[in-house]
């Protein structure tokens, strides 16, 4: 290789140098990565820990609510440094726990995983490419996020108002986190989102200039597999969104510190400029979340059910469509800031057009199914799961979209309930569907099928108690982001943290089987799920070397999109 | 597998550098927020210098490895086409950060606020009370603008001038003349050194403070922003220059000077909506200065 030119590797030897499965030492593979499948790994590991965190914090809050009254907030209040006789600032710390369990799930937990984890192992080797377009800047996005998701710990220790931490909820909406929250807290928060922000810009251009500029000899657009354009549409959501978040939240900061009036009505600031430019970002950035997901269940329900994707073109302009319509929608979110009726009609309508583009896909998967030979493994029970319930979310959403219905629902609990369908189990369900999918080709080794299935029943019972009752308490008239509530709300809130007692249980058997994997797991053949997989990554090893496609792959013509080269013991490719 | 590559793609070795700056930006977010509270957080003002010391270094040391892989020729055709695509992407996310900017000050100019002047530099919101309709305009009354047709015109001819240079410099490098290049690009640069020098003594010079209301902080926060990005311009242009005397550039392969081209460009360009939103169409009406 010609770039190994390098003070690192310029003590290697010339052996060592054209073996394309020489690995870095400890150090340097881990912390100097440039290499895809390493800092997808790394964004994996890093998105399970932040996850165990974030969820160890909707812990603390499913037990607080577990019945009416503040028995746990005052318990664990001292932890953060607040005092439990001070009433205020055991509320402060429920909001701490509102703000940190949201920026840790949106920001350190679903986006690393599905973009950074899954998009760095696979979009490269879906396409026929040795790397992404910049592997250096791949390695700064990951350590971006990582700083960013240090630097809301930080936040946490520090004086956020009434007691510490920052208290804002991750919408950060203004004046709450202006001349509501003084102290160093909240501007730690704020630049927690830079420093994550600036990341995910990078990994956005770093994706699209994968994507446009390295595909294989005749990998075409409209031969790309669904999972990369689920990924090139979401980076280009992230390009155009977060910059507005930027510039945002950099108006908060100054604000608070420097004396501008954006959001200070006394110097002619509007308070509802922060709502826009937040929901301008906000809106997309729901879709950023979910996109990649709906890529791994096409490529997982396709794989399983044997048949190429029902109607390609279709589900891939409707994450297209999914995509421009997104940014055209975000007021739906404040419908109750004073709106006039004129602009919420707008707003409904749009709003309603989305679920046209999302029913589309839907059909297409229930589609791909029919007449298919299933097979029900692990990560096509996950991905079942994620169709189910991410269409519960899907049409509670179509639900919350009139402005009309919206000024009785808006900051209840059905609010939460609808997008904890669409994340905690559309989201979430199809990042578990796609780590069975591909665990063993990243690891090397198999996992229990059988404790996935479990993981999946246990998961399945466990959120849907979490998350269903908050439906009916939402249209009794509970209102989000509280402590305590009045004893009619009693019985569906146990209820609910029952269900967290399971969902928690169903993550322990998710780590068993990790332990499994590593311990005892079998090793993984190349393409262990068959003649229905039929990607470019079931060509290579399990693991795939360090280097893959040093001799770039070619895509023939005749075959269709998400086919490749075929292989003894395929399948016959099934002609259009 | 095993074996050279076959392919023109850029496979790198490990690189320090990411980790470095990802920790550098973390320590100057961290120095951020202790220069901002040096009322309870007054020993800590080390930690700023040092995280801007840190980005610095990592600008110099990755900038520094990336111009020497392109001198030793790791950036073949489709690398170029990434660093191509990479830019225009990048232009892309700074036009979206711009449009933040500009949506605040539209909104504080086509939505006035009913200001009234209590005294000198201080107004009272009185919205919902008598006489709001007819204090609601925008900039608040006795805030006095810049003229337009003063500095800001003159700098507005500053920055389509050197648009023109870098075009000079771009088409002498082209055609192999590199005198040219260098004379263009030192022109280029003179006129953004110019062009912040005027910038700043507008500062110096303005009829209204930092915050307070809402035009002087939509004012600054836009025109600041992009004196940052003329800043970095400038610096980057600074960087061809420094390539050209070292022989850098081909007329054939040059893509660090386009980048720069196209940058100043797009720094140009908002300039000419700062100048008609801000200067011309938001001080209409005003006292000028």
């Amino acid at each position: 290789m010609a770039t190994t030119a390098d003070t690192f590797q310029a003590h290697d030897d010339a052996h060592h140098e054209h073996d394309a499965d020489h690995k870095p030492g400890f150090f340097a593979r881990w912390f100097m990565s440039t290499n895809h499948k390493d800092i997808g790994t790394l964004y994996l590991i890093f998105a399970i820990i932040a996850g165990v965190v974030g969820g160890t914090i909707s812990g603390i809050m499913r037990w607080e609510l577990a019945e009416p009254g503040i028995q746990v907030l005052n318990m664990v209040a001292p932890w953060l440094g607040a005092d439990p006789a001070q009433i205020d600032q055991t509320l402060h710390l429920w909001n701490v726990f509102i703000t940190a369990h949201g920026l840790i799930m949106v920001f350190f937990m679903v986006m690393p995983a599905m973009i950074g984890g899954f998009g760095n192992w696979f979009v490269p080797i879906m396409i026929g490419a040795p790397d992404m377009a910049f592997p250096r800047m791949n390695n700064v996005s990951f350590w971006l996020t990582v700083a960013g998701f240090f630097s809301l710990l930080f936040s946490m220790f520090v004086p956020g108002g009434i007691a510490n931490g920052a208290g804002t909820g991750w919408t950060v909406y203004a004046p709450l986190s202006t001349s509501g929250s003084v102290g160093p807290a909240v501007d730690f928060a704020i630049f927690s989102l830079h420093l994550a922000g600036a990341g995910s810009i990078l990994g956005a251009t770093n994706f699209i200039t994968t994507i446009f500029n390295m595909r294989a000899p005749g990998m075409t657009l409209h031969k790309m597999p669904l999972f990369v354009w689920s990924v090139l549409v979401t980076a280009f959501l992230l390009l155009l969104a977060l910059p507005v978040l930027a510039a945002a939240i950099t108006m908060l900061i100054t604000d608070r510190n420097f004396g501008t009036t954006f959001f200070d009505p006394a110097g002619g600031g509007d308070p509802v400029l922060y709502q826009h430019l937040f929901w301008f970002f906000g809106h997309p950035e729901v879709y950023i979340m979910i996109l990649p997901g709906f890529g791994m269940i096409s490529q997982i329900v396709a794989t399983f059910s044997r048949k190429p994707v029902f109607g390609y073109l279709g589900m891939a302009y409707a994450m297209v469509a999914i995509g421009v319509v997104g940014f055209i929608v975000w007021a739906h979110h404040m419908y109750t800031v004073g709106l006039d009726v004129n602009t919420k009609m707008y707003f409904t309508a749009a709003t309603m057009v989305i679920a046209v583009p999302t029913g589309v896909k839907i059909f297409s998967w229930i589609a791909t199914m029919w007449g298919g030979s299933i097979e029900f493994k692990s990560p096509m029970v996950w991905a079942m799961g994620f169709i189910f319930l991410f269409t519960v979310g899907g049409v509670t959403g179509v639900v919350l979209a009139n402005g009309g219905i919206d000024d009785n629902l808006h900051d209840t609990y059905y609010v939460v309930a609808h997008f904890h369908y669409v994340l905690s189990m559309g989201a979430v369900f199809s990042l578990f569907a796609g780590f069975y999918y591909w665990f063993p080709k990243m690891s090397g080794r198999w996992h229990s099928e059988l404790l996935a299935h479990i993981h999946f029943w246990v998961f399945f019972i466990g959120v849907n108690m979490v998350f269903f009752p908050m439906h009916f308490l939402g249209v009794q008239g509970m209102p989000r982001r509280y402590p305590d509530y009045a004893e009619a709300f009693s019985f569906w809130n146990e209820v609910s943290s029952i269900g967290y007692i399971i969902t928690a249980v169903s993550v322990l058997i998710f780590f068993a089987n990790l332990v499994y994997a590593f311990t005892v797991g079998k090793k993984a053949a190349a393409n262990y799920w068959g003649p229905g997989a039929t990607t470019l990554e079931w060509t290579l090893s399990s693991p795939p070397p360090f280097h893959q496609f040093e001799t770039l792959p070619v895509i023939e013509d005749h075959h269709d999109y998400h086919d490749h080269l075929p292989r003894e013991g395929d399948a016959k490719p099934v002609t259009a | 597998m095993a074996g050279a590559k076959n392919h023109d793609y850029h496979i790198l070795a490990p690189d320090i550098w990411p980790v470095m700056g990802a920790l550098s930006a973390l320590i100057f977010t961290t120095g951020m927020v202790f220069y901002m509270h040096q009322d309870t957080m007054n020993g800590w003002q080390v930690i700023l210098p040092l995280g801007i010391a840190g980005l610095i270094a990592t600008f110099w040391g990755w900038f520094s490895k990336v111009v020497n892989e392109a001198q030793r020729g790791d950036h073949t055709p489709v690398v170029q086409l990434h660093m191509r695509y990479g830019m225009i992407l990048f232009i892309l996310s700074e036009v979206m950060f711009f449009v933040g900017w500009f949506w605040a000050f539209f909104d504080f100019a086509l939505f006035p606020a009913p200001l009234e002047l209590i005294s000198e530099g201080t107004w009272q919101n009185i919205i919902g009370q008598d006489g709001a309709a007819s204090v609601a305009v925008f900039p608040a009354e006795g805030i006095h603008v810049i003229d337009a047709y003063d500095l800001p015109l003159i700098n507005t001819m500053i920055l389509l001038c050197s648009g023109t240079t870098v075009t000079w410099a771009h088409h002498s490098l082209i055609n192999g003349d590199r005198e040219g290049l260098k004379q263009g690009l030192w022109a280029t640069i003179a006129l953004g050194v110019l062009f912040t020098s005027i910038q700043i003594f507008e500062y110096a010079h303005a009829p209204f403070g930092f915050g307070g209301v809402n035009y002087t902080s939509a004012f600054y926060m836009a025109t600041g922003f992009h004196g940052f990005h003329v800043l970095v311009g400038t610096i980057f242009l600074i960087v061809c220059l420094r390539r050209a005397y070292l022989g850098h550039f081909t007329p054939r392969q040059h893509f660090g000077f386009e980048a720069a081209a196209w940058y100043w460009h797009f720094v140009d360009v908002v300039w000419l909506f700062l100048f008609i939103a801000v200067y011309v169409w938001g001080g209409w009406g005003a006292e000028v200065h």
